[in-house]
């Protein structure tokens, strides 16, 4: 059975349509990461669950029993806020012990489990330093330890990494992780970086204006976005409408090849970077190199298609040896295994 | 962040409904059904607030001006026209409305450079001497008007030095209020302008502007807002002038306030006193309808940073001199008054020394005035602002945890009506009391409570004001982080707001024990001959001749700063670097 439930919930804000009748279910000891836009109704989708906001319409369930009118400190749920929201009076085991606190655990037995977190979170022994003397990374440690003490059944996570710097935000997905595996905690997290959510979720729920637009594994989001939002949003920009008949679609760009079983009609497609191969002008979409981006080995390069009709720009990827100068003119091919058939028009977005 | 405007406008609107508790298990509440808790909640914060004003504010004011203005029971509004085309009453009208403006315009011109330093420049003692500007503020009028009475005055020290006597001009009036609001620009002002980021003004020197340009397209209109706050609680203060006017003014000069004592006291003049107290209602209403507006401005989008940030020493002769010349004025006209205070009281007639002092500890010595000696007024006090001021704060502080939830215009209205009697005469109020309490189920006429419960009006306020901010200033998420780790409404109270607005809210109690202790216009009605209050025994004093009451006047004032500058100096102590509107 699904722990966590959520049946045709909406939110409205007024006129503004937050959540739009969203369905989701999160198994035990799964971890799913809500991704999305700013707007998209993400975190409105956390603080329905936590019992923050409450819904105009639909039910919240918890282990199948009907959460929806509880009230927040009664749901037994745990929340890590975006910009942690650490108590300031209180010095890191305050902050940490609050939860144990409230639901009456008695002090010596606070005291141990305080510990025990703040080692699990990589803190050891600062239980009595002050939260305003901590870096970024600190405060997110002792707020994702405060979060868990309670050992919720639910761990909601507010934009987790958002306000730390790359490296940090990297090395600290992977501990999570790891954590998240090795305590069993199931987690529903949200954030608007795909590699954030990518690195962390079994499961991936990609929201557009309160709705779902995707739910999949990362490497199925990833490999088959299902409309030109997501792979747009995935920060895929070579998507163009096209007409698909059999093995090739027509485009601004042509004729592309499509894998084998691609839906068919009026759709759009998309052709990821590595799929636009620079091959002799003669016979092939001619293109003049607009730009270059140095991406480590790789480079970026930017096409703008030649004449009247050309399309929009296209992105392709060459190493570092082969990127033609800007300004050369190149002729481009597609080759199939990098295309995707998208649901709908792009013109459609 | 990546908050859009629409998550923060969502977020805005859920904390506008904060989840309230179920009853015991798990019945699903609807939206509407918590909203409508959360409202009752509210109703029930602001129940004791509007219950006190109701019966203590509201009963006694419609009471006194319906007295006024009925006649046989039927209501008389001819007597309005009829009173206000009374030259000698246009005259009130017409110089309390210049003396206000005048005031108000002297005081922002000479304490606005003061502003500037306090909040820019960093000077050995700039903090003591912030602490000590602001003491005139909590002064008891009547303490204003006798030290200004002791350097303009009769026997003052100019008139001995010179034969200068300023006393009965209108000088002697504007210059006690801008010794008495000083402090509300250098707070107002300053404030803010030590908080308003420099580098705002450095963005548009790089753009070309020059240090004027700058100042006046940047810094000006960014301080405008409290500028204008600022001079209208200047220009309210000085507009509902009693003890100053009362005791400098003479028999020449009178404000409305000081009118309407006149009338309800001395010629039993109720329609007329009802018709006055009506015009200074309304006149204030409408000054605190604008200031309403300046205020919210204000909180609106500024970038500010913290005040230690933005202070340096001064550079320049330019600098110093602007620096030296605030400390020259603060000297002249704040310390120069207080210390004449002190010089005169110690003046006694057979040299220096502690004799108008001990005259206050013996009956004797008063020749009648008192039925007790005027020592004791210092105990009543004491005990009077104590009661008082654990009134203001059960009652400021039920209506601040009320305004801190945001909420609709019935609050905002409430928020307004706080602020009254600030302009509220408080001699009509006064009256009212007597009045009105005098009969069951409220026969307080003989309750030594009565005195605490008008003072305590002018407390409210202040702990209002002073809470407000910063109970506003608590992040919803923080209370929402506690509610989703376990803590019910009741307990996230305990654990997060009282922790952090603590210190607020000895502020505020240590403001509400000032005014509390200085109040003097209804206090002087309803404070039994036996049992005094400090201000009202020093006005009895100046009343009578003689030198020896003048002296004892003098002394008695000191001791009454002395224990208003005490309560204020432990203040600035634990005083946050933002609390508060004053």
């Amino acid at each position: 059975m699904a722990l966590l439930t959520l049946s045709d919930v909406t939110v409205r804000f007024g006129a503004r349509t937050a959540l739009d009748a969203v369905d989701l279910e999160i198994a035990e000891h799964e971890t799913v990461c809500v991704l999305g836009p700013s707007g998209s109704g993400k975190s409105t989708l956390l603080r329905v669950v936590a019992g923050l906001t409450a819904p105009d319409g639909g039910r919240v369930l918890l282990d199948g029993a009907d959460r929806t009118g509880v009230p927040t400190h009664r749901r037994g749920v745990g929340l890590m806020f975006q910009d942690h929201q650490l108590f300031p009076q209180r010095d890191v085991a305050g902050n940490v012990a609050f939860g144990l606190r409230m639901r009456g655990v008695p002090r010596g037995e606070q005291a141990g489990r305080v510990e025990e977190l703040l080692e699990l979170v990589g803190l050891p022994g600062a239980g009595r330093r002050a939260v305003a003397a901590l870096s970024g990374g600190e405060q997110q440690r002792v707020a994702l330890a405060r979060a868990l003490a309670p050992r919720p059944r639910l761990l909601m996570l507010d934009e987790p990494l958002g306000q730390l710097d790359r490296s940090l935000r990297e090395r600290l997905v992977v501990e999570l992780r790891g954590l998240f595996g090795r305590l069993g905690t199931t987690v529903l997290a949200v954030t608007h970086d795909q590699g954030e959510a990518f690195a962390l979720a079994d499961r991936v729920v990609v929201m557009r204006d309160g709705r779902v637009a995707q739910t999949g594994t990362p490497v199925e989001v990833w490999q088959r976005p299902a409309s030109a939002f997501v792979a747009r949003f995935l920060g895929f920009d070579n998507v163009v409408d096209a007409t698909v008949s059999g093995g090739a679609a027509d485009t601004v760009w042509g004729r592309i090849p499509v894998p084998d079983g691609s839906a068919q009609g009026e759709r759009s497609v998309l052709v990821r970077p590595a799929g636009v191969r620079l091959v002799d002008p003669a016979g092939a979409l001619r293109c003049t190199v607009e730009a270059r981006t140095f991406r480590g080995s790789r480079v970026a390069v930017l096409l703008r298609p030649d004449g009247p009709s050309g399309g929009p720009v296209l992105e392709a990827e060459c190493g570092l040896r082969d990127a033609p100068r800007v300004g050369a003119a190149v002729g481009v091919a597609f080759a199939a295994e990098d295309v995707v058939v998208l649901e709908g028009r792009e013109s459609g977005l | 962040m990546d908050l859009t405007r629409g998550e923060v406008a969502g977020e805005a609107a859920s904390r506008a409904r904060p989840a309230r508790p179920g009853p015991k298990g798990t019945r699903p509440t609807s939206k509407r059904e918590r909203a409508g808790r959360a409202h009752a909640v509210r109703l029930a914060l602001m129940a004791v607030p509007v219950a006190f004003f109701a019966v203590f504010f509201a009963y006694p004011v419609t009471a006194i001006v319906g007295r006024g203005l009925k006649a046989d029971g039927t209501w008389q509004f001819g007597r309005v026209g009829e009173v206000l085309s009374r030259p000698d009453i246009l005259g009130v009208l017409w110089f309390t409305t210049w003396q206000a403006l005048a005031s108000t315009a002297v005081t922002l011109l000479i304490a606005l450079p003061g502003a500037y330093v306090f909040a820019r420049f960093d000077f050995p003692g700039r903090h003591v001497l912030r602490a000590v500007v602001t003491i005139p503020f909590v002064l008891p009028t009547v303490v204003v008007g006798t030290a200004f009475l002791a350097l303009l005055g009769r026997g003052g020290l100019l008139d001995e030095l010179w034969g200068i006597r300023l006393d009965t001009t209108v000088w002697a009036i504007l210059l006690a209020h801008v010794f008495f609001n000083y402090a509300v620009v250098v707070r107002t002002v300053g404030g803010l302008w030590s908080q308003l980021d420099p580098r705002q003004e450095e963005a548009a020197r790089v753009l070309g502007a020059g240090r004027f340009a700058a100042w006046w397209r940047v810094t000006l209109p960014a301080l405008a807002p409290a500028v204008a706050a600022a001079a209208l609680m200047v220009f309210l203060f000085t507009f509902t002038s009693f003890g100053v006017v009362q005791i400098l003014g003479g028999p020449a000069y009178s404000t409305l306030e000081v009118e309407i004592y006149r009338q309800t006291a001395q010629l039993l003049d109720l329609p007329t006193a009802a018709v006055l107290t009506l015009v200074q209602f309304a006149a204030v209403a409408a000054v605190l309808a604008v200031h309403a507006r300046t205020v919210r401005r204000r909180e609106g989008a500024l970038r500010l940073v913290d005040p230690a940030r933005t202070a340096r020493r001064p550079r320049g002769t330019g600098q110093w001199a602007l620096l030296g010349g605030v400390l020259a004025t603060v000297l002249v006209l704040i310390l120069l008054p207080l210390a004449v205070l002190v010089e005169r009281s110690l003046d006694a007639p057979g040299g220096y020394g502690l004799g108008f002092y001990r005259a206050l500890g013996s009956l004797d010595a008063s020749g009648g005035t008192f039925l007790v000696p005027p020592l004791e007024a210092v105990w009543n006090s004491l005990r009077y602002a104590l009661a008082a001021t654990g009134v203001a704060l059960v009652v400021g502080g039920l209506a601040a945890a009320a305004l801190t939830r945001r909420a609709g215009r019935l609050v905002r209205g409430f928020d307004a009506l706080l602020m009254l009697p600030l302009g509220v005469s408080a001699v009509t109020v006064g009256f009212g009391f007597l009045i009105t309490l005098d009969k069951p189920p409220l026969d307080l006429r003989t309750s030594w409570i009565l005195v605490p419960l008008a003072q305590a009006l002018v407390g409210v306020p202040f702990v209002v004001r002073t809470m407000l901010p910063v109970l506003r200033a608590v992040d919803g998420r923080l209370r929402e982080a506690a509610a989703v780790l376990g803590a019910s409404p009741l307990r996230v109270w305990r654990e997060v707001d009282l922790p952090l607005v603590r210190r607020a809210l000895l502020v505020a109690a240590g403001f509400a024990f000032a005014v509390s202790l200085g109040e003097f216009g209804a206090t002087v009605f309803i404070a039994r001959p036996d049992r005094p209050t400090l201000p009202v025994a020093v006005a009895r004093l100046l009343g009578r001749p003689g030198e020896l009451n003048y002296g004892q006047a003098m002394a008695l004032s000191t001791v009454l700063m002395l224990v208003c500058a005490v309560s204020l100096l432990a203040l600035e102590r634990i005083r946050t670097d933002r609390s508060g509107e004053f």
